[in-house]
């Protein structure tokens, strides 16, 4: 069992391994996310799958020949030249069905993902019967496991994030035409084909330097997640990119971190479990895209929407007592009547009166359930009202909406005018009306109750 | 031969080599999956010209372009633009996509959609400088959308998207522009905007090949009609070819309504 000083010198990086194990991780963890970034834009995520898939049988035809050849088979580097092999093999296989007959792209991808894992799962079963392979650890490409890195480990993942990272300042307005318009890209004598080739490069390489921590199943989610979070939180690739790639090293440090804690924990899994929860928490709370900032938008829309009706009607019930041209006097306004204003419930108009009370807007005469506008919200009423009918104005002069209708189409646009429409409004209007006219314009329809 | 009509010979019209044409296409064919798209398609567009590609559905005016760009494998022809094949002369070459063709989702704010226009110039590895964004900024301000320079892309209308990708062409000054339905489906404003805007290409000796699908505002918008369907009905000056008979060679009479609005255009030619 691990107690708190093992916790803290795993996540300090006491130990030399798993500091090397977690930085190895987060290495791999910012290649993957940069180069998501590019395959997410790119429509390519299921590529990136088939790829990875693709890369078992050329594992263990590696093995098999490191074997013939006399060795143990056990060399790494001619491993992973073998996964790097039938990687391609796949994509270029899709490309190929793709390009030769009226299959479509997923089916083509889900074709060949299965046919190539399928046949390096045979052959996987095939080496753990051989005397050599039981030994091999070749499972571990399939899950991965971040125990086994060692240094020369660490030294591939260096020269491949430096790879990826230097390609990717380069090349960074190259990829971004390429991924947003290939066809433009193509007119202005960019060589997309070569574009992509280089994009497939990359993303084979970081696919196949990072089968043994996380393995060929999740190295896909490795790609991904970590670039789809990042989406939620900007709008400009640039950050996304950079996002991306602390997303994906993050998961990457505390995934390994937590496998190191609990023995025989595939680290992958960790990794993936780690960047989904970055992806649950963008989803919710990225602030460009997420799905809180949406609601807080249009909740505070409705608010406002609401709080500017009441204080509409009330300056209306306000306006109708005075005489002449005189100005409004503040008096208590019975719920009653506020209520039978507009088609609003009980219960709507009380949640509005509370926030408006909150907001300083009114007081309330408690025993006779009555309203009063304070100072602050007379004038805010007068604002809101003033806005409505310099809209309603323009709609009837311009719009050519007719008096009785104009209410509601103004109803539709007052709250969201800004400082600067009103501006505008006012200089359209101004011709046709005096600067006193239009300090709050008389409504161009009778109100009536319920309006 | 009797798809190409005899008034068209723009060369003896005013005598111009091959080298000043911007477009010459002689028997091109296109097919997709041994299905022919375009048939035997010859062309010549004189330098200048405000073109009008014009045909029903399917009749392979986006294909048309697309194998002028190379986009496309051409199944046979030759396509010469200035005189001469078309990665010689790529520089000179401006395309405006259709819009539903890209992912307007895409993290780019306006400003960069239009900076993209520099590339070709900038060349190789080099990031986009402050002369690029000022160009940028000019064209967008050119089309109206000063305003919107760092909205993101999803955020415009689509008239403003459309807007953008003139600007995006405009920034790239080039010579000859082919432009694919780019009054698809645009406000009035923006159609304002695009015809401004290729009027002021023609005053700049600019020609503009342009997928047209209004009927109704061909012989207001383009002064050469190329109406098309699979092969080339008729093609010249607008005032020449736009004729009810030639619009019924093309749309084949099986839209009743298009062959009235046609005559009421012949009527008021």
């Amino acid at each position: 069992m691990s107690d708190f000083s093992e916790i803290f010198d795993v996540l300090l990086l006491r130990n030399y391994n798993t500091r090397l194990v977690v930085i190895c991780t987060f290495l791999l963890g910012s290649a993957c996310g940069l180069m998501g970034s590019f395959l997410l834009l790119r429509r390519r995520s299921l590529m990136g799958d088939t790829l990875s898939h693709a890369t078992l049988p050329g594992v263990c035809i590696a093995f098999f020949l490191g074997v013939l050849l006399g060795g143990d088979g056990k060399s790494l580097p001619f491993l992973l030249f073998g996964a790097t092999v039938t990687g391609l093999l796949g994509c270029v296989a899709v490309l190929f069905i793709r390009n030769h007959s009226r299959i479509k792209d997923d089916t083509a991808m889900g074709i060949v993902l299965s046919v190539f894992f399928g046949a390096g799962v045979v052959l996987l079963t095939m080496i753990t019967k051989m005397p050599q392979g039981a030994a091999a650890g070749l499972e571990s490409f399939i899950y991965g496991k971040t125990a086994s890195m060692v240094y020369s480990d660490f030294k591939l993942l260096v020269t491949v994030t430096a790879c990826v990272l230097l390609v990717t300042v380069l090349l960074f307005k190259e990829f971004r035409l390429l991924c947003f318009d290939e066809a433009y890209a193509a007119v202005q004598g960019w060589p997309t084909k070569w574009l992509d080739v280089v994009l497939l490069a990359l993303v084979t390489t970081v696919t196949v330097a990072g089968l043994q921590s996380v393995g060929l199943i999740l190295i896909i989610a490795f790609l991904i997640i970590p670039a789809a979070a990042a989406r939620f939180w900007t709008d400009h690739l640039d950050r996304m990119l950079l996002g991306s790639a602390l997303i994906g090293g993050v998961s990457g440090w505390m995934g390994a971190s937590v496998s190191a804690l609990i023995p025989d924990m595939p680290a992958g899994a960790l990794i993936v479990l780690v960047a989904a929860g970055f992806f649950v928490l963008s989803l919710l709370f990225g602030s460009k895209r997420g799905v809180l900032v949406g609601w807080f938008r249009q909740l505070s829309l409705r608010r406002n929407v609401g709080r500017q009706h009441l204080l509409r009607a009330l300056y209306e019930i306000l306006e109708a007592d005075r005489i002449g041209s005189d100005e409004i006097v503040i008096r208590p306004v019975p719920f009653r009547q506020v209520r039978g204003r507009r088609t609003w419930s009980d219960k709507q108009l009380r949640k509005y009166l509370r926030q408006s009370y909150h907001d300083g807007l009114i007081d309330t005469v408690k025993k006779a359930d009555a309203i009063l506008l304070t100072e602050a919200g007379l004038e805010a009423a007068a604002r809101m009202t003033r806005n409505h009918r310099l809209w309603e104005l323009y709609l009837i002069e311009y719009a050519d909406v007719a008096a009785s209708r104009v209410d509601r189409d103004a109803d539709a646009v007052e709250h969201i005018l800004g400082e600067k429409l009103v501006a505008l409004l006012e200089a359209k209007l101004i011709k046709l009306h005096t600067a006193k006219g239009l300090a709050v314009p008389a409504s161009p329809h009778p109100i009536t109750p319920g309006d | 031969m009797d798809a190409v009509p005899e008034h068209f010979d723009p060369i003896s019209e005013k005598p111009e080599s091959a080298k000043s044409l911007p477009l010459v296409i002689q028997d091109l064919t296109v097919a997709y999956h041994r299905k022919p798209v375009i048939w035997d398609v010859d062309l010549k567009i004189p330098e200048g010209k405000l073109v009008g590609i014009v045909g029903p559905n399917g009749a392979g005016k986006s294909t048309l372009i697309k194998a002028c760009l190379n986009l496309i494998q051409r199944t046979s022809g030759k396509i010469s633009i200035y005189g001469s094949a078309y990665e010689k002369a790529r520089k000179r070459v401006g395309y405006v996509p259709q819009r539903e063709s890209v992912d307007w989702d895409f993290p780019v704010s306006a400003l960069d959609v239009v900076a993209m226009g520099t590339y070709g110039k900038l060349g190789w590895f080099r990031r986009v400088n402050k002369r690029s964004k000022a160009l940028a900024m000019q064209a967008l301000d050119r089309v109206g959308l000063a305003e919107y320079a760092d909205r993101q892309i999803s955020q415009l209308s689509g008239g403003q998207q459309q807007r953008a990708f003139l600007a995006r062409a405009l920034v790239q000054d080039a010579d000859v522009y082919f432009m694919d339905e780019p009054f698809a489906a645009v406000d009035a404003a923006t159609e304002r905007a695009i015809v401004e805007l290729l009027k002021e290409f023609q005053l700049r000796g600019k020609t503009c090949l342009v997928v047209h699908h209004d009927l109704a505002t061909v012989s207001q918008y383009f002064d050469w009609t190329v109406l098309l369907n699979m092969r080339v009905v008729a093609a010249g000056p607008t005032s020449e070819v736009f004729t009810q008979e030639n619009l019924h060679k093309t749309y084949g009479g099986k839209l009743s309504l298009l062959s009235e609005a046609a005559e009421k255009l012949a009527q008021s030619l």
